[in-house]
Parts: C-alpha cells; structure tokens; sequence
C-alpha cells in the first residue's frame, strides 16, 4: 500500500548562507494494508519529516513515494490533492480550521468533500465526537477556542471520519487522559482490522507496542546521526 | 480530464518594464490556485491579462467553453469575450466599489448580472437575488439599500453574490479579503470556501496573505519580478518553500 523506494531529503536554507542540511537519505520499506509500522528515533531524528514528505507537504529530492499507485515524488498537485481525499489520511499534531466553522462541520468536512450528503456526513461526525468524549454543548462552536486536548480529539475524529485506505498518525495519543487514549487506540485498531495501512509516531512506548506490528528507526537514516554500531543505510526492524 | 483554463506564456510589458513574463499553467475544473508575492511582483498584472482586462503582449489564455470547447479568449471577438464575462467567468475586486455599482440598490446589483444573460421576469430577478444576499448573509430587509450605506464587509460580500448569481465556472479574485478586519475576513473565508466547494468552482486568488491561501487555494503560485519563481502544493510551498523568495515569504510572516 505504501512503497518507500531509497528516498533522500535535504533542505537548502538560501537566507542562512544557503546551508544545506541532508535530514535523510536512502529510506526504503514497505507497508502492507492492515499493517501499522511505528518510525522511531529520538526528537530531531526526522520522524515528522518523513511523514510530511510522505504525505507530500515536503518535497523530496530523490527516490519513490508510491502510494496506491501515486508516486508522491513525481505526481502533480491535484493528483496528490485527490489522493489525499480519497485514500491518504493524515492527523496532525496541530488542528488547523477556518475561523468560526462549528466542530461538527470540520469533522464532517472530510466525507463532504468526498460528495457524501450533509446529514450522513454530519451523523458520522455526531458518532465520532461522542465516541472521543467532546461533550455535545461544544459541537456547535468552533474548536479554535477549545483546550489542547480536545482540538486534538477533534483532530483525530476529522482524520477517521472516512475510512482511508492509507493513514499518517503523528503522536495521535500526545496530551489524551487514559479513557480518550484508549477510545484512540481502538480506533486504530479498527483501522488496521479492516486493512488500513497505517504509519504513525508514537512517544507513548505501551501504545506504540499495542497497535504497532514493526517499527523503523529513523536515526539509521540520518547523516550525522548514524554514529551508533547501526550501519548508515540499514533498516532496523523488531516485531512486536 | 481537459485543463479549465490554459495559460501558455502569458507575458505583459509596460514599456521597458516587466509586468509578468512567461507565465503558464493549468487550471483543473475545482481547483483553487493561490498567487502570492510581494506588491509590484506581476500577480494583478497575469490577473487581469487572464481575465481579459488587459492585453497580453504575448501568450495564450485558452478556457474551455461550454459550446465550443478549449478556445483562446485572447482571440475571441470582444462580445464573446464579454459574453464570457457575465456568464462563466467573474471577477471580484479588491475593493468592492470597482465591482458594484454603487447608485444601484443590493437587489439591481445582484439582478442586472442576470438580466445581462437575458432574464426578465422580474419576480424571479427579485427571488434570486433575495436568496443570494441570504446566501451571503445580507439580511433580505436590505434588498432595496443602496451599497453606499453597506459596511466594507458586506459590500464584499455583495460584490460576492452578484458574481456568483450566474453560477460562473472560473472566479478570478484579487485580495478579496484585503481591507477587510480579521473577523470579517474569517466569514468570508468560510463563505467562499463553502460555496466553492459546494458549486465546484475554479478560482484563482492574488493576495499577499499566506494565511488566506492556506485556507482557500489548492495550489499556489509564487511570483517575484513578474516571473513566477516557484509553484506547487499550497501547503508544500509554504512548509517547504525551495526558492531563496519562497523561503523568505515565509520566513517573514509575524506569528500571532
């Protein structure tokens, strides 16, 4: 489902003395639907960037990105704006809405997109809110006022609302109480059970362990930070 | 899929300056593109050389017309051209006044759009225009106001209504959410957004604010010096800008 095939990226800072920082090179794996891979490695290793670049939101220099038959790499925006509606879900660190959109709207904004009604969209919405603990009262005002939390439960009810072959998951269970973190577990595993590929970053090591069938360390592929006895370049996987 | 609108080299001088140079790409049928740069870098220039408001020097700005399918409108006769322009083409202004006018009250602004391509029953001009101003949350009560005693607001988003009466296919917008204060602005982002999605327009936006492209457009165009320095991705230009001006864009927004 996901196909990553020697994959480099460097950014070229032009206004600081056009430093070039190499953050990653020669990535290659593979993950199968209804795998979950966890990317590990400490803070600065390049985690995020990896799934930017996968998602797109970062240009990659070389390799391959192929996704459902998209490669990210080569693919011209609309089509990478397609994939993302239809197949590649993403759920940021970050919630970022239009001003004064109600909660309920942003969720169901991902199935409006895809054309389904307003009503079905909106009782898909309706589930996954009462199912992540944001109290019914608040559905109807914009999530830019909420707490970290619950833009975050909000955050994650719009990344499942539809049923994307292909997931993205950045720290999903980051600043979640235990209930919520646990009905964010069983979303994932419902993902996974009905074959979503899915690659996440998980700082929580019990919820990485729970979810997560393998897991890639992405400081085996950073220059600079491959000192350690693993060989630049080899991919470092333990089943879980 | 046939391109909505193909821009081949578009390039406008005045004199020995440049407007814009060597501008092309394709527009797809849904697809919002964002044009950013700084003022005097060309982007109102390509607009209006798109929108048949000023002549190229050279290039080709080929639409994909309802009857005849893809034709240069750089070489249409000019009651084509302005045929185009009251039926799938409109063009909000920055400033509402240069698109409304201004003596004529909200409900004849909204109206003569559609008298122009040839309705006259008048209860059905009223109706219309009554439910775009509601569309555009204008209280029905003002349909008789003149826009003079409307606030910049909803003077945009008059101006908004009496484009999108026609159901255009291609909205050409430059800053429209310029002038306006940050509230004001953030109802009309989600006014647009709305209708875009829910009409299934094309748009093309100039607006220096990286902020409003980042909610509206799909892609963005970023010029310098009339010459478009780099495109791509909305979000990927603006998370990972790779021109020395991208990055500096970027870099140079305050954070709030």
């Amino acid at each position: 489902m996901i196909e990553l095939k020697d994959v480099s990226k460097t950014f070229t800072l032009h206004n600081q003395g056009s430093a070039v920082i190499e953050v990653i090179s020669n990535v290659s794996f593979h993950v199968a639907p209804g795998e979950c891979v966890a990317l590990t490695g400490a803070s600065g290793a390049g985690k995020s960037t990896l799934m930017r670049m996968i998602y797109g939101n970062y240009l990659t220099q070389s390799g391959s990105i192929c996704i459902d038959d998209v490669d990210i790499v080569q693919a011209e925006p609309r089509e990478i704006i397609a994939l993302r509606r239809e197949v590649l879900g993403y759920v940021s660190q970050f919630l970022r809405v239009v001003p004064r959109v109600p909660t309920l709207d942003v969720v169901a904004d991902p199935l409006r997109a895809l054309g389904v009604p307003a009503e079905d969209a909106q009782n898909r919405a309706r589930e996954l809110l009462s199912q992540l603990n944001i109290p019914e009262r608040l559905w109807s005002l914009s999530p830019t006022t909420f707490s970290g939390g619950e833009q975050q439960r909000v955050n994650i009810a719009r990344g499942f609302a539809h049923a994307y072959p292909a997931m993205l998951l950045d720290e999903p269970t980051a600043s979640l109480d235990a209930t919520n973190r646990e009905v964010v577990l069983s979303l994932i595993e419902e993902a996974k059970a009905r074959g979503a590929a899915i690659i996440g970053i998980f700082h929580d090591e019990a919820a990485r362990a729970r979810v997560c069938d393998r897991e890639i360390d992405v400081s085996a592929f950073t220059p600079g930070l491959s000192s350690s006895s693993e060989a630049v370049g080899q991919k470092k996987e333990t089943a879980a | 899929m046939t391109p909505l609108l193909s821009v081949n080299g578009v390039t406008k001088r005045y004199g020995a300056h440049i407007g814009c140079a060597d501008v092309s790409f394709e527009l797809y049928p849904g697809e919002v593109m964002g044009v950013v740069g700084e003022s005097g870098s060309g982007k109102s220039t390509l607009l209006n050389c798109m929108a048949g408001h000023l002549t190229p020097d050279a290039g080709q700005v080929i639409f994909d017309t309802r009857t005849d399918g893809p034709r240069d409108t750089l070489t249409m006769s000019e009651p084509e051209r302005r045929m185009l322009g009251r039926t799938d083409w409109a063009f909000v202004h920055q400033h509402a006044r240069d698109g409304l006018r201004m003596g004529v009250s909200a409900g004849g602004n909204v109206g003569e759009r559609l008298m122009a391509v040839g309705e006259r029953h008048y209860g059905d001009i009223r109706g219309k225009a009554t439910d775009w101003l509601e569309r555009v949350e204008i209280a029905s009560n003002r349909v008789d106001d003149r826009p003079t005693t409307f606030s910049g607001g909803m003077q945009q988003r008059l101006q908004i209504a009496r484009n999108l009466v026609t159901g255009p296919r291609l909205v050409f917008m430059d800053e429209p959410t310029g002038g306006l204060d940050v509230s004001v602005q953030a109802r009309l982002l989600d006014l647009l957004r709305g209708l875009v999605r829910d009409m299934g327009l094309s748009a093309i936006i100039v607006t220096h604010d990286l902020a409003v492209v980042r909610l509206l457009a799909d892609r963005l165009m970023v010029m310098k010096n009339g010459h478009v320095v780099e495109a791509g991705l909305t979000d990927q230009v603006l998370d990972d800008p790779q021109h020395a001006y991208s990055q500096l864009l970027v870099s140079s927004v305050l954070q709030v």
